[in-house]
């Protein structure tokens, strides 16, 4: 299948930073939209305006495919405009010391890799990329490795997310859609769809 | 593994619709709000698929964040906001979808219309397009926000994946000291269990503090329950919540009413319900809490100082060290006497009768202070309504706050209403993020909305309990 991500292979992207929500990584202000497109220009917008040394300001790291994150990455709001905003900017694997939930869960929905490492292996990581700028990290969703130069880290995903982006499978709307018959069975034993009496 | 006896896994089970080997669940949604921020691109989606929405009647939307809580006239001054205005009235006529719109009467927060339209009941699985959706959760139900392609997912299935959480119970034993609220009560949670606590679990709120609360004040816990990383957080129903909505306008009558009450009533975990994991505190031990920083767990009891960075875990300085610049506030110098520039109340957490009837008390007999602005913004338009038959504006508006149409208004600042510079606000709202009230150095303080009154009056955070003049 063409949907398949069994790796991404790209330059990195450090922000070792926790608990960064996703206000910051897209701003309110650029929800106002019917669609997601362009979001890609204002990934980080504030935290960028306010810190020039902002990874996301720095022309070494621009292309960069793989961020490298601290804990509790993605927390806050559910705006999907998050992840839309990062893979629109380039990003296609974030591996952090942990993800917020609706966070990860809007990642898996656009085959966005979000993989989590722990906290030594992705200071090392993130070290590693600041010290030589571009350096080219692959991460591999087989066999659960991002590797990078002489570096190799052991990655962890969620086996349902890894086993739908390494089988393509991430149509998630597709795979739903394949009930319909049971939803429909499904619907006469909710007490609160049949007048409290199922 | 859990015991099914607790009430998320008894609901849960009764909307599985298949669990796939991977364990994902795919889960029947019983009641699916919709905003106009996080819908468009979905009925797009269902557009690019030729697909319809499945089942509308399970389907309910209004508009909050962007209307402007002034002028509300037509088309919008912001020209994107009117955009997404036109986008949400076009999708809900072309799909069959009931809006609850601008001259409905019944528009508000999505958080605030649901339970107050009785759309919102135990036993149900509730999904939106925002993370408070964990509100609805106040009434035994499972409720979780969500992103764009799930609501996509929800639209055109009525179903979606997710894997079955843990559940940690939550319990918090005691009375609530005089000045001390729903919204303290949760801000000492997070700040024990920390923002990321809550990840991979449901939190039930259980002991004689929840029990002992109205539904409001149960709602304004529960949805804060993603600021601990929660995704969903609930309260077993009981008599309150059969009260709270008999006689709503989506909840049925007579006998189907009775059947519903005595089934709603089933679902409550029972005294032998196991959990995955259970903390216990005392009511006693909290006080009225501010957060002082851009996380909602990095908040202190109004007495207490800020902590010191070298008093702190090695893992936690950076971003306290973040937090304390961002501010502009000394390590271990007092929360109190911090000035402000803004008040406001309102937002999903903190917007309804019982928040507004408070904060008019305090108020009441006293001047906002001359350095501050002052705005109060009902959670929707019954809420307004009602408020102004019991003339809580007419208080308001003679303290010098302004009193505003409903919406969602200064908690994300989507609309006119936002921080100008490094203004500091006392909010009412549930998120201290950097730049969350519109301003990219904006500073918020998160309180209760006695709190915000009362800071509104002194220009500085103030301790409820030694205000002058209430009686807390």
């Amino acid at each position: 299948m063409t949907n398949e991500i069994k790796s991404v292979n790209g330059t990195g992207i450090p922000l070792m930073l926790d608990d960064i929500d996703t206000d910051r990584i897209i701003p309110a202000r650029y929800l106002r939209c019917v669609t997601f497109d362009g979001l890609g220009d204002y990934a980080f917008e504030d935290d960028r305006q306010q810190d020039p040394r902002h990874p996301f300001n720095q022309s070494e790291f621009r292309g960069a495919s793989v961020l490298v994150a601290g804990r509790n990455f993605g927390c806050g709001s559910s705006r999907e405009h998050a992840p839309q905003s990062l893979m629109r900017w380039g990003i296609k694997a974030v591996i952090a010391e942990s993800f917020a939930e609706i966070f990860f869960g809007n990642c898996c929905s656009l085959g966005v890799a979000a993989v989590t490492a722990s906290r030594d292996d992705l200071d090392r990581l993130a070290a590693a990329v600041e010290a030589a700028p571009p350096l080219n990290i692959v991460v591999c969703l087989e066999s659960l490795t991002a590797t990078a130069g002489d570096l190799s880290l052991s990655v962890e995903m969620p086996s349902s997310a890894r086993e739908a982006l390494v089988s393509g499978e991430w149509d998630y709307l597709g795979q739903l859609l394949s009930a319909s018959c049971a939803i429909r069975e499904h619907i006469t034993t909710v007490p609160y769809l049949n007048a409290f009496s199922a | 593994m859990s015991d099914r006896r607790n009430l998320f896994n008894k609901v849960w089970n009764l909307h599985d619709v298949r669990t796939l080997p991977n364990d994902q669940t795919q889960l029947f949604i019983g009641l699916h709000l919709i905003h106009e921020v996080t819908s468009p691109q979905a009925f797009e989606i269902l557009r690019d698929r030729n697909l319809k929405v499945a089942y509308p009647n399970q389907t309910v939307a209004t508009v909050d964040h962007i209307v402007p809580t002034s002028d509300q006239s037509r088309p919008f001054q912001d020209g994107l906001a009117e955009k997404m205005m036109s986008a949400i009235e076009r999708n809900c006529d072309e799909f069959g979808v009931k809006l609850l719109n601008l001259k409905d009467g019944r528009q508000g927060i999505v958080h605030v219309v649901g339970p107050e339209q009785g759309l919102t009941q135990p036993g149900m699985t509730i999904v939106c397009g925002d993370s408070h959706t964990s509100t609805h959760g106040a009434f035994g139900a499972i409720a979780i926000g969500i992103g764009t392609s799930n609501v996509a997912q929800v639209l055109a299935t009525q179903t979606m994946f997710l894997s079955r959480p843990k559940v940690r119970r939550v319990v918090v034993n005691g009375n609530l000291a005089p000045g001390v609220y729903a919204k303290d009560v949760i801000l000492y949670i997070i700040q024990k269990l920390g923002v990321q606590g809550g990840v991979g679990y449901a939190y039930e709120y259980a002991g004689t503090t929840f029990d002992a609360m109205s539904m409001e004040e149960r709602m304004t816990v529960c949805n804060m329950s993603i600021e601990g990383g929660a995704r969903c957080g609930y309260i077993n129903p009981d008599e309150k919540t059969v009260e709270y909505l008999r006689g709503r306008p989506s909840v049925p009558t007579g006998d189907e009413f009775e059947r519903a009450a005595a089934w709603w009533l089933t679902l409550a975990s029972g005294d032998d319900a196991e959990f995955d994991d259970q903390v216990v505190y005392n009511a006693a031990d909290i006080e009225p809490t501010v957060t002082w920083g851009i996380t909602p767990a990095q908040s202190v009891g109004v007495s207490q100082p800020l902590p010191n960075v070298a008093d702190c875990d090695a893992g936690e300085q950076t971003l306290i060290k973040e937090a304390l610049d961002f501010m502009g506030l000394a390590e271990g110098e007092p929360v109190k006497g911090t000035p402000i520039d803004v008040a406001f109340i309102g937002s999903c957490t903190n917007s309804r009768m019982s928040d507004l009837r408070e904060a008019a008390r305090i108020v009441e007999g006293h001047k906002v202070a001359d350095s501050v602005k002052a705005i109060v913004v009902p959670g929707s338009q019954l809420v307004r309504q009602q408020a102004m038959q019991e003339g809580l504006h007419e208080v308001f508006e003679t303290a010098g706050f302004e009193w505003r149409e409903a919406g969602c208004s200064m908690c994300l600042a989507m609309n006119p209403d936002k921080l100008q510079g490094r203004e500091v606000c006392a909010s009412s709202s549930n998120r201290n993020f950097k730049g969350r009230q519109g301003s990219p150095t904006g500073r918020t303080l998160l309180m209760s909305p006695a709190m915000v009154a009362a800071a509104a009056i002194e220009g500085r955070v103030a301790d409820i309990r030694e205000f002058a003049g209430a009686t807390v």
